[in-house]
């Protein structure tokens, strides 16, 4: 495909247009478990062709131009929802950001109504959040138009696992065999769900480090019946750290000690918060990252945080990119397949 | 005087009288007549005759535990429909919960339904009355007068009686009656909000866990129950291995408890919710036909409930037929209503056991007519069997004939089943209630003598 070049011949490395994506098939973005390693890589050099654009004094091609796209949030996002929307901005598309609560959804109107209205407004590409699981898949089930699942309950949130692989890459020169660390609340993290995929999918070895109240139930039977031999557990956080390239505490959800799952903060803080000492347990240059917002002083220090191996905040530059990526693959111009 | 009718060379299964032979059955004024080897004969003029050859005949079904939705839902299900779609499965008698709004909780109510059953319906409807007042689970319903009004048992379906205290108190009252305290065995504190089996499907699709604990907590506090009142008891509809053996040990110290399991129950597991073998669809399907209460589970226990099925501690098969809406279920699956709509699908279904070797087709039938008969008891008249005398309740039905099943033809409102676009083999062709063919599938030819 031939994509429409940008006029501002920029002084950087030229690396836009990206690369040929004539092997993509994916119409919908819903979870990386349907990912090849191919595909990942795909995603990850495109992300490097819009990275460019990121440079640029103009940060604006027309790739995306008269095409409209829908960011559709049935729940509170500051940072994703902003992303989303900068990098369809980016690539020139029209862009309307729907908060759920304030629409027609809060007077009842039910989900594949209200995905069948903005389809009927001529939006190519919708954006979901939803604090349902399984909720874009309904969407991709009944209406006709590409869905990018911006994190559905506990289930998925692929941009972000895409995003941290980016990270990660930009880096470490290689995901075989790096040793990854994801901390604390697995059971309700759809982050560390599509990391599990995306990573181990690469190549990379996953440990989980949290208390069984926080772990999935049946994660040894998952472990098995979904083919990632690849994840292990460890509930002991010095154990876990040995070795590792990357180390993500994920956020704790304040309801969670609230409905039971852990007697206090304090005590979580004791046992698996990332501290300057936890984290010289960890290689010398290993990452600390962090999907975002962050409890400072629960799940990580504020030290950590902000230590020379925090990469949290290119984390959130790196969003925009992986989602340019993203809208341009489903979007950009390439006849989607029925 | 109904019009005679005789059903001639079928495979003729009671499991009343240990009956299995190739004969003709006689049925007059609603009645059977006789029921023998070859060629009976009969001087009526007025008489339709059944070619049944190759085919299986059967006392009605009974159904311990469906919901009809009227009063109050009427847009899942009606007495109208909901009978019909019950004979469409080979059921002649059918037990309603009383989860209908208002809930049957008083004599009113369940003479309404009554009323509505002589009006509109197909085939014989039987009450479950409520065990507390509004299904609170705080004050006892007037159950000496709901028993008066013929209900078969008492209980709270989906909002089971959490505080033991009341529940040992309904026991203890239910003695002076003897029917069945009937209980939807579910801790909702363990449940907490759950919508699916706890496990590692539940882990791979996001979704809360239901953990098969919720369920043998209950059971096991109502055994401790009947320890020590000596009421009656049923377990509705048992999902778990653990659940099977708390009442193989309870049957083994000759406690009064029976129990049932549905056909979804003893072939689907959890792994079904994301998957779907009748819709080619790479993506997972978060089925919401699949969200029923309880859970589907594994397939160690559906290994444990066939067992249990086999050597008697489950003694009957029961539908928990729960029509839905089409808005009911065309949403998240977390929002989305539980229940499976059943009648139609369950012989089909179950004969698949049968096909495979899983289940002998006699003891399917006895889990299906003599067992169910034998809880409910003779208040109604005899039920379950083909003795002569009794009500001509009869099930015609081919073991061979393969169908696809398309929910959009259910008789039934609730299209919500699991099954869509599977293959079955086995198939009810007639229903006979009380002497009049309630159901007849389009392959059947009446014939005039």
């Amino acid at each position: 495909m031939k994509l429409i070049e940008s006029k501002s011949g920029a002084a950087t490395t030229e690396t836009f247009p990206p690369p040929s994506i004539s092997n993509w098939h994916h119409r919908h973005i819903l979870d990386l478990d349907d990912f090849t390693r191919e595909e990942i890589e795909l995603v990850l050099e495109i992300g490097d062709a819009m990275a460019e654009i990121l440079t640029r004094e103009v940060k604006r091609v027309p790739t995306l131009r008269g095409k409209t796209i829908v960011n559709l949030f049935y729940e509170p996002s500051t940072r994703t929802r902003s992303s989303f929307d900068l990098a369809a901005k980016n690539l020139s598309a029209d862009t309307i950001n729907l908060d759920a609560s304030k629409s027609s959804i809060a007077k009842g109107e039910s989900l594949i109504d209200s995905l069948r209205t903005l389809r009927a407004l001529g939006a190519d590409v919708i954006v979901m959040r939803h604090s349902q699981s399984g909720a874009p898949y309904l969407a991709a089930q009944h209406v006709n138009t590409s869905i990018i699942n911006a994190g559905d309950g506990w289930h998925a949130h692929p941009s972000q696992a895409l995003l941290d692989l980016y990270t990660i890459r930009r880096h470490l020169s290689k995901f075989n065999d790096l040793k990854v660390v994801l901390i604390g609340d697995i059971k309700h993290s759809r982050v560390a769900h599509s990391n599990i995929w995306g990573m181990t999918t690469m190549g990379a070895k996953i440990t989980l480090c949290a208390p069984q109240t926080l772990l999935p139930y049946g994660l040894a039977d998952f472990i098995s019946k979904c083919h990632v031999p690849d994840v292990s557990v460890e509930p002991d956080i010095e154990s876990a750290l040995k070795e590792a390239d990357v180390v993500m505490p994920l956020r704790l959800q304040l309801e969670r000690q609230q409905s039971g799952l852990l007697p206090t903060l304090r005590e979580y803080i004791q046992l698996y918060q990332l501290n300057e000492k936890r984290l010289s347990l960890a290689k010398p240059n290993a990452l600390v990252m962090h999907p975002g917002p962050i409890n400072e002083g629960i799940e990580i220090s504020p030290e950590v945080a902000h230590g020379a191996q925090s990469v949290i905040e290119e984390q959130i530059t790196n969003g925009i990119t992986i989602r340019m990526a993203l809208f341009y693959l489903v979007a950009g111009g390439k006849a989607n397949e029925a | 005087m109904k019009p005679e009718l005789l059903i001639k060379n079928a495979r003729i299964i009671d499991p009343s009288q240990k009956i299995d032979k190739v004969g003709d059955v006689l049925v007059l004024d609603g009645k059977i007549a006789k029921i023998g080897e070859k060629s009976i004969a009969s001087a009526h003029k007025d008489i339709t005759v059944i070619d049944a050859t190759g085919f299986i005949l059967s006392p009605g079904f009974i159904d311990l535990h469906c919901h009809l939705r009227e009063p109050g839902f009427e847009d899942r299900e009606t007495i109208a429909t909901g009978t019909r779609a019950a004979a469409a499965g080979g059921f002649t008698t059918i037990c309603c919960m009383p989860n209908t709004n208002p809930p049957l909780d008083n004599r009113a109510t369940i003479d309404y339904v009554k009323q509505r059953t002589e009006d509109e319906g197909a085939i014989r409807v039987l009450n479950v009355g409520c065990i507390t007042k509004g299904r609170q689970g705080k004050e006892l319903t007037e159950m000496y007068e709901l028993a008066d009004a013929g209900v078969v048992g008492f209980s709270d379906d989906g909002e089971p009686v959490s505080s033991s205290r009341v529940m040992y108190l309904a026991m203890e009252y239910s003695r002076l009656l003897n029917l069945p305290i009937i209980d939807h065995c579910e801790d909702k504190d363990l449940a907490n909000g759950g919508v699916m089996n706890e496990g590692w499907v539940a882990a791979r699709l996001g979704l809360k866990g239901i953990p098969a604990a919720v369920e043998e907590i209950s059971i096991a506090r109502d055994i401790a129950l009947i320890k020590l009142t000596g009421a009656r008891l049923h377990i509705a509809h048992v999902s778990t291995e653990g659940s099977v053996e708390l009442i193989r040990n309870a049957k083994e110290k000759r406690l009064a408890i029976t129990a049932e399991v549905t056909p979804h129950h003893l072939t689907l597991t959890d792994e079904r919710v994301m998957v779907s073998p009748a819709r080619k669809n790479k993506y997972l399907t978060y089925d919401t036909n699949t969200k029923v209460n309880p859970p589907l589970r594994t397939e160690k226990d559906i290994a444990a409930l066939l067992k249990g099925l086999n050597d008697g501690v489950i003694d009957a098969i029961a539908t928990d037929h729960a029509p839905h809406t089409s808005a009911d279920k065309m949403c998240e699956f977390g929002l989305a209503a539980f229940g499976i709509s059943g009648f139609e699908t369950s012989l089909g279904c179950l004969m698949g056991l049968v096909h495979k070797g899983q289940l002998d087709v006699i003891t399917l039938l006895s889990k299906l007519t003599r067992e169910p008969a034998k809880i409910i008891g003779s208040r109604h008249g005899e039920l379950g069997t083909l003795k002569p005398g009794c009500h001509a309740d009869i099930t015609i039905f081919d073991p061979a004939r393969e169908w696809t099943v398309d929910s959009q033809s259910f008789t039934s409102k609730g299209k919500n089943t699991p099954f869509d676009g599977y293959q079955f083999k086995g198939k009810v062709l007639a229903t006979i209630a009380a002497g009049n063919i309630v159901y007849q599938d389009a392959s059947i030819k009446l014939a005039g003598k």
